[in-house]
């Protein structure tokens, strides 16, 4: 019998092997899903502020490629008009009141986008995960009725500057989206930012969020839920509308 | 006998000038330090109302518990009904409304690109309005530099300093990028009407002046207040009127519940029950405001103890004086016992005379120290050149303030010194042997 053994072992790996699934894989399923080459998209942002009242925000928005995006305000009146456009590391934003096109830079994107619990970072990013992060499946749990993933995500040692050092998330494991986010500093233990995919939508073969939901843990407020109203993938996108002068128009 | 030493006293230079100068000049630097001192820290006071707090300040509960951080987005609903009622309920005290926010001031070229940008502090007060006191409370038309005060809304007025960092010109339009009360950038351009100096060097780097409705209206805050100030009728801060208000209002105005708890533990007591009404309205005294009690209670302490070390000097100098003078008549008492005088009669000759020259001493003192108190609070102590890198909010011109104290407290050391000092080296009048008088006159 103890001859057996070993061999035993040996022919019960591969299957050992494919029950414990590759990280850097699973980043890739995610990417695939979440990150577009091109998307037209209209989304609302719901914000509750520190006295309880709701906002409601919603936008227009481009994006090509991980680097290239614009987003546009359609509504509440005051904001209507206001643009942000990022151009590979630059955030440039336009107001029609002033007129004025200012660019975003440093800590400043880090800053709440209208009072909401998203940065100007959260809202253009585009970035692939696994360009990012290294990778560990450190366990398996149930959220939201589905079955997870659990991944602890640090950055690369050759990425600087980065938002959210660390990263624990649930990954969906039939469709690979990202269900929850805890966002952490640098040090791994001061929480930033939750972030959960609360509803989803097929498009095509492509799971994508419906409603997601942001809280920024070092502010008071009450989260922010953002709403994809309606998108496309793979649209054509004229190159002029990604250009400073079509901020203006 | 009153003739007798009058005469001595005035053929005897050291008798009487001497002393005289000594009490007078000890009079003059304590009559003149303690005006000054009273003054600094008058000055501090008073800008701090005019500028900062007022005498008493309302502001909701939750925007008391961060004011720190200027929560504006936790300011007062009904600013306009606020003010209504104070003016109705509270109409011996002047109200006024402002808004302090933070923010980046960037001018920008012909192009609409950024040319420079800073930091800024933003005051929103009326510049156009009924209640447009706030002109005078600020001192702007003294302190215009260059162009004019705002005409129009839309005007601001920038610190001098802060425009010379930034190459601005009087007439440029500005963009001002800040938060509204929501949190959404604002960007809102404004056109720069005049330069000003506010003499208090923090305030000269970084600060400009905006109307009050342009500032609501840039960050969003519809009809709130953030801050009322309320002035009484006198030109200096009286912190037992501030507090009787103070407690009044806030018993009669403010949320009941919070005011049963222990007010001072603002923020625990605030965050921990749901049934307080956090956008009520609270008082707070000017000391209270930004913890300035603490400071007050310390600078007044510390001017009490430099007044006091100032009049324990000077007295204890005058004293010395005293001292001096009835030891050196030493022959003049032997020979004036030799001849008869009681001893008694000699001691409190030498009394009287004390007496004598420490008032006269004291009144030209106090005279001169009155004089240069007078002088100190009308032109002031220019120390712009060395508070050029202060960030203290404090004036660049210091000025002396004469109390009705600085009218009695040199006659302290002046008079109480001197005679003290005479009547304690007259004491040894007492022991003189009357019988080796004439023995201690030959030698």
């Amino acid at each position: 019998m103890r001859y057996i053994l070993p061999f035993l072992i040996l022919g019960a790996m591969p299957a050992m092997l494919m029950a414990q699934p590759d990280a850097a894989e699973i980043l890739r399923k995610i990417d695939k899903q979440m990150v577009t080459e091109s998307a037209e998209a209209t989304a609302t942002m719901v914000i509750t502020n520190r006295r309880g009242r709701e906002t409601r925000i919603t936008s227009r928005s481009w994006s090509k490629g991980e680097t290239t995006s614009l987003v546009e305000y359609l509504s509440p009146a005051r904001e209507k008009g206001v643009k942000m456009l990022r151009l590979d590391d630059v955030l440039w934003m336009y107001t029609p009141q002033a007129d004025r096109v200012i660019q975003i830079s440093g800590h400043m994107l880090r800053q709440s986008v209208s009072g909401s619990d998203l940065s100007y970072e959260d809202m253009v990013n585009n970035g692939k995960l696994l360009d990012v992060y290294d990778a560990a499946v450190v366990g398996e749990e149930v959220f939201m009725d589905r079955l997870c993933y659990v991944l602890r995500l640090r950055a690369k040692e050759n990425v600087d500057d980065i938002a959210y050092a660390q990263r624990k998330i649930w990954v969906d494991k039939s469709r690979y989206l990202p269900l929850k986010e805890e966002r952490y500093a640098k040090n791994g233990t001061t929480l930033l930012k939750i972030f959960e995919i609360r509803e989803v939508m097929k498009i095509g073969d492509r799971w994508y969020p419906k409603e997601m939901y942001f809280k920024d843990v070092l502010a008071n407020g009450q989260g922010t839920r953002y709403l994809v109203d309606d998108i496309k993938f793979n649209v054509d996108i004229p190159e002029y509308l990604f250009t400073k002068a079509a901020l203006r128009e | 006998m009153f003739r007798f030493l009058m005469k001595g006293m005035l053929r005897d230079k050291h008798r009487s000038l001497m002393p005289t100068i000594v009490v007078t000049l000890g009079v003059f630097l304590t009559v003149g330090m303690f005006a000054y001192m009273k003054g600094v820290m008058g000055d501090m006071l008073n800008n701090t109302a005019q500028l900062e707090s007022g005498h008493v300040k309302i502001t909701s509960l939750a925007y008391r518990s961060e004011i720190d951080v200027l929560p504006n987005d936790l300011a007062m609903d009904n600013g306009p009904a606020m003010m209504a009622m104070l003016q109705e309920n509270y109409p011996d005290l002047a109200w006024s409304e402002r808004i302090k926010f933070g923010g980046l001031l960037d001018a920008f070229d012909k192009n609409r690109e950024t040319r420079a940008q800073l930091g800024v502090g933003g005051i929103g007060i009326d510049l156009f309005g009924p209640n447009a006191a706030d002109r005078e409370r600020w001192n702007l038309e003294s302190g215009l530099r260059a162009g004019t005060l705002p005409q129009k809304p839309g005007d601001i007025l920038m610190a001098e300093k802060l425009a010379g960092n930034m190459g601005v010109a009087v007439g440029e339009e500005v963009t001002l990028i800040s938060a509204t009360v929501n949190g959404s950038m604002s960007l809102q351009n404004f056109r720069v009407a005049g330069f000003i100096e506010f003499g208090i060097p923090p305030m000269d780097r970084s600060i400009i002046l905006a109307d009050l409705n342009d500032v609501k209206r840039m960050l969003d805050m519809g009809d709130w207040s953030s801050e009322i100030l309320g002035y009484f009728p006198i030109p200096y801060y009286d912190d037992a009127l501030a507090e009787a208000l103070r407690d009044t209002f806030n018993v009669v105005h403010s949320d009941p519940i919070f005011m049963a708890n222990d007010t001072l533990n603002f923020s625990t007591n605030l965050d921990h029950d749901d049934s307080i009404d956090r956008f009520a309205p609270y008082m707070m005294s000017m000391l209270d405001d930004s913890n300035m009690r603490d400071y007050y209670t310390y600078v007044d302490k510390a001017g009490s103890i430099i007044s006091f070390v100032m009049i324990f000097a000077m007295g204890i100098v005058l004293w010395n004086t005293g001292l001096m003078g009835a030891i050196r008549r030493y022959a003049e008492m032997g020979l004036r016992l030799a001849v008869g005088e009681s001893k008694g009669h000699v001691y409190r000759s030498l009394l009287v005379e004390s007496v004598g020259i420490g008032v006269v001493g004291t009144v030209l003192g106090t005279i001169m120290g009155l004089g240069l108190g007078l002088y100190l609070q009308e032109v002031g102590f220019n120390m712009g050149d060395m508070m050029k890198d202060s960030t203290m909010m404090m004036p660049t011109i210091i000025r002396a303030r004469i109390t009705p104290t600085a009218f009695y407290i040199g006659f302290f050391p002046g008079v109480i010194a001197t005679l003290l000092g005479a009547g304690l080296s007259g004491l040894r009048i007492f022991k003189r042997d009357t019988a080796s008088l004439f023995k201690e006159l030959e030698t």
